[in-house]
């Protein structure tokens, strides 16, 4: 089968949404391979780039095509021959819109991984088959579920190295699950594979006939996009507050939009919402996209709501249903990736950004940081790139948090360094 | 009735359009909310057409918080030229137009020869307006779905006081936590388009109804065939004056094409296309086997890594 063979055209909308996903690994486990299979069997590469990359397959020696080259990255690298940074690859099925957010997989990308993992809703972790669980593995699935992905995929890889046998797959399975259970993964599929010759990534291929599961595409279909399928609060940061006070148009002197997206839960014209940190209490008159009148909104849609009652609101405060009302805190523990090559400094203030709220940070103490290969607790003085801590922060100005494990979008912070501008921690909030 | 209907949209069937439209808005009102003084580039291009609509859904019924700016190369299609203004008028938002020929007077700019392509030399007409306006922040139609050095780009994307992006520095972006705080000189690009593709902009386009500069269906045009490539000849600037002459022994040719991407005209190249309305372009999107800047940008076949270092120099 070629590149140039297009799936035949057939009109059918996209209908069942976009689905985030990331792939850990490292090209020792194929993973690069697997991404451009996935990307070659759903035919979104064109020829030109194939033919690109034939090209260099050549220029390095090579027999066949190369499919890991299709994840190639920036001149920079190459000439270091690592991958730095998170690439994102964009793929559909005609049912299906797909980002791939790929990370390299080396212990010293965590921070890569985490940054990877904070937008999936679902992780890929790559095993080479003649490995079986290696400390990487259980690296891979900590932090997916440190972040909270809600699906985890386990491809077997390389099962031509192994002639198909099942019984390796097995083990590996069995050996995956004990460590699993001790961390309290629950929602895992396993999936043999060869990405190299295709088995059971799009198409299921001839040499594993004894795995009667889904193949890796099927299940990518099939599973549901959303975060969460639990019905969550109702969450709303403003953004902005839209005033048009435009002169010639009396009908809007009054108008005041609170501009956001649906963090989490869902509104309806007419329920009673409670704004933070005001605590003033009103209804929802009117939601607005675009001079359109929904009745309700939900959980990543972005709109415009109109309230009841005149109340003075800003960017940094949140409107939430009234029966789900939050306690502002100024005090906080998370779970904290570091990211920057400036160890945290415990002398020094941070600036917290949550939602869309900014407060100034100091670090209260650091309870514990976790060896993320042995999954161990230590006590800990500091924190370098790529650790991974629980941490307590005590803050200047109240935010409004939920548990990152009930909440993605209220439970996460950045930590921004004030001197510099970057963004140098990324928090989950317990 | 309405109100069954919008029971039933659950979040698992948020369309992926709805959903990419829902992220865009957000970032645009994150960089209003986040920026003093952003401005959003605008070249009467497909990419930038969207990006106006989401505008339009993210801030009306009030005025934009931000100025268009387009970095006029001098060698644009007079149809886009005018598309341009026109949206704009439309629309009621100031248009700030800089030019590279302007660059060129001042000495700022200074072409190998007359005929070099003016594309990378809009760096420094851009670079010159972020200075004179003092604009914190330019709103750009990139996608990461173009090129490999777009691949790893942030939705903030953040620029030293040289307008150099550096691929080893650039802050982590995590959840939907975006950070576009820059001391002053520093300048953050934002990309809300970032996570689209060339098929999903032609969806939007479809199902927004979207109108485009005429050159973007099917017409008929002079052109010759040079290394592999359809150059258009013969080419009316705005002021009327022919550019894009054809080379002694060239055989010009009369073809059926149509633009994927527009730009600067000495690098921007059309697809032979019978395509004459969005729905067809949608069909041909889908069936294509070229990627869209192989097939039309003559500029960045140069050299493998031609974007990347286009990128450090200030490019968006």
């Amino acid at each position: 089968m070629s590149a140039m063979e297009k799936l035949p055209v057939e009109k059918t909308p996209i209908d069942n949404g976009l689905l985030r996903f990331l792939t850990c690994g490292s090209v020792d486990d194929g993973k690069s391979t697997l991404i451009g299979r996935l990307l070659f069997d759903t035919k979104t590469i064109l020829a030109d780039t194939l033919t690109a990359i034939e090209r260099t397959s050549q220029k390095r020696g090579m027999e066949a095509v190369d499919l890991s080259l299709l994840t190639d990255g920036l001149q920079a690298e190459r000439e270091q021959g690592i991958t730095i940074d998170v690439a994102y690859r964009y793929f559909t099925t005609g049912t299906r819109k797909y980002i791939i957010a790929d990370a390299p997989g080396h212990e010293q990308y965590t921070r890569n991984m985490v940054t990877a993992a904070s937008t999936a809703n679902l992780a890929i972790i790559l095993i080479d088959a003649r490995k079986g669980v290696l400390t990487q593995t259980r690296r891979h699935s900590y932090l997916a579920h440190l972040v909270n992905i809600p699906h985890l995929i386990v491809a077997v890889n390389k099962m031509d190295l192994v002639d198909y046998d099942q019984a390796v797959f097995e083990k590996i399975r069995a050996d995956y699950l004990e460590f699993a259970a001790k961390l309290g993964i629950t929602d895992i599929r396993f999936i043999p594979m060869s990405a190299l010759n295709g088995d059971m990534v799009v198409d299921r291929g001839e040499r594993l006939g004894w795995y009667q599961g889904p193949t890796l595409l099927d299940v990518l279909e099939t599973v549901p996009a959303a975060h969460t399928e639990k019905t969550e609060k109702f969450r709303f940061p403003v953004q902005y507050v839209c005033r048009p006070q435009d002169s010639a148009n009396p009908e809007l002197h009054d108008y005041r939009g609170f501009m956001g997206r649906v963090e989490s839960g869902e509104i309806a014209v007419g329920d009673e919402v409670t704004v933070l940190p005001s605590g003033l209490t009103t209804r929802v008159k009117a939601i607005e996209l675009y001079g359109r009148q929904l009745t309700h909104a939900v959980s990543e849609q972005s709109v415009t709501i109109l309230l009841a009652d005149e109340i003075d609101i800003s960017r940094g405060d949140m409107i939430v249903k009234t029966s789900e009302a939050l306690e502002p805190k100024k005090q906080i523990e998370a779970m904290v990736c570091w990211l920057s090559e400036q160890p945290m400094d415990r002398a020094r203030k941070y600036l917290i950004r949550h939602t869309t709220r900014d407060s100034k940070a100091m670090v209260a103490g650091i309870e514990y940081r976790v060896d993320i290969n042995s999954m161990e607790w230590a006590p800990a003085e500091k924190l370098a790139m790529n650790d991974i801590a629980k941490v307590a922060f005590k803050l200047a100005q109240p935010i409004f948090c939920d548990p990152y494990a009930e909440n993605r979008g209220t439970g996460a912070f950045i930590v921004i360094d004030e001197s510099t501008n970057n963004t140098v921690g990324a928090g989950m909030i317990v | 009735m309405t109100q069954t209907m919008q029971r039933t949209l659950s979040k698992t069937t948020l369309s992926h359009l709805d959903w990419l439209e829902a992220e865009a808005i957000h970032i645009m009102r994150e960089v209003a909310g986040q920026c003093a003084n952003p401005a959003l580039l605008f070249s009467g291009g497909k990419d930038s057409i969207c990006m106006l609509r989401v505008a339009e859904k993210a801030f009306r019924p009030g005025k934009f918080p931000f100025p268009l700016l387009h970095v006029d190369t001098g060698h644009n299609y007079p149809e886009v030229i005018a598309f341009r203004d026109k949206r704009a008028a439309e629309l009621g938002e100031r248009l700030i137009v800089r030019s590279v020929e302007d660059s060129m007077k001042r000495g700022t700019v200074v072409l190998k020869h007359p005929g070099e392509s003016r594309n990378k030399h809009q760096s420094v007409t851009l670079l010159e307006a972020i200075e004179e306006f003092g604009f914190d922040c330019c709103i750009g139609g990139a996608r990461r779905d173009e090129e490999k050095a777009r691949a790893k780009e942030r939705i903030m994307s953040f620029r030293d006081e040289f307008g150099q992006w550096d691929p080893k520095n650039q802050r982590p972006e995590l959840w939907n936590l975006y950070n576009a705080r820059a001391h002053k000189g520093e300048n953050i690009r934002a990309f809300p388009i970032s996570n689209w593709t060339e098929m999903d902009v032609w969806q939007y386009i479809e199902r927004e109804q979207l109108e485009l500069p005429s050159i973007y269906f099917a017409h008929t045009r002079p052109v010759v065939i040079r290394q592999g490539a359809i150059v258009p000849v013969n080419v009316p600037l705005v002021g009327g004056e022919l550019t894009n002459l054809p080379k002694a022994g060239e055989e010009i040719v009369d073809l059926q094409v149509r633009f994927r991407t527009v730009g600067d005209i000495s690098c921007t190249a059309p697809v032979e296309s019978d395509a004459d309305t969005v729905a067809k372009i949608v069909v041909e999107t889908a069936t294509t086997t070229i990627t869209e800047r192989g097939a039309t940008r003559l500029d960045d076949q140069t050299s493998e890594a031609s974007m990347e270092q286009r990128k450090k120099e200030g490019y968006f």
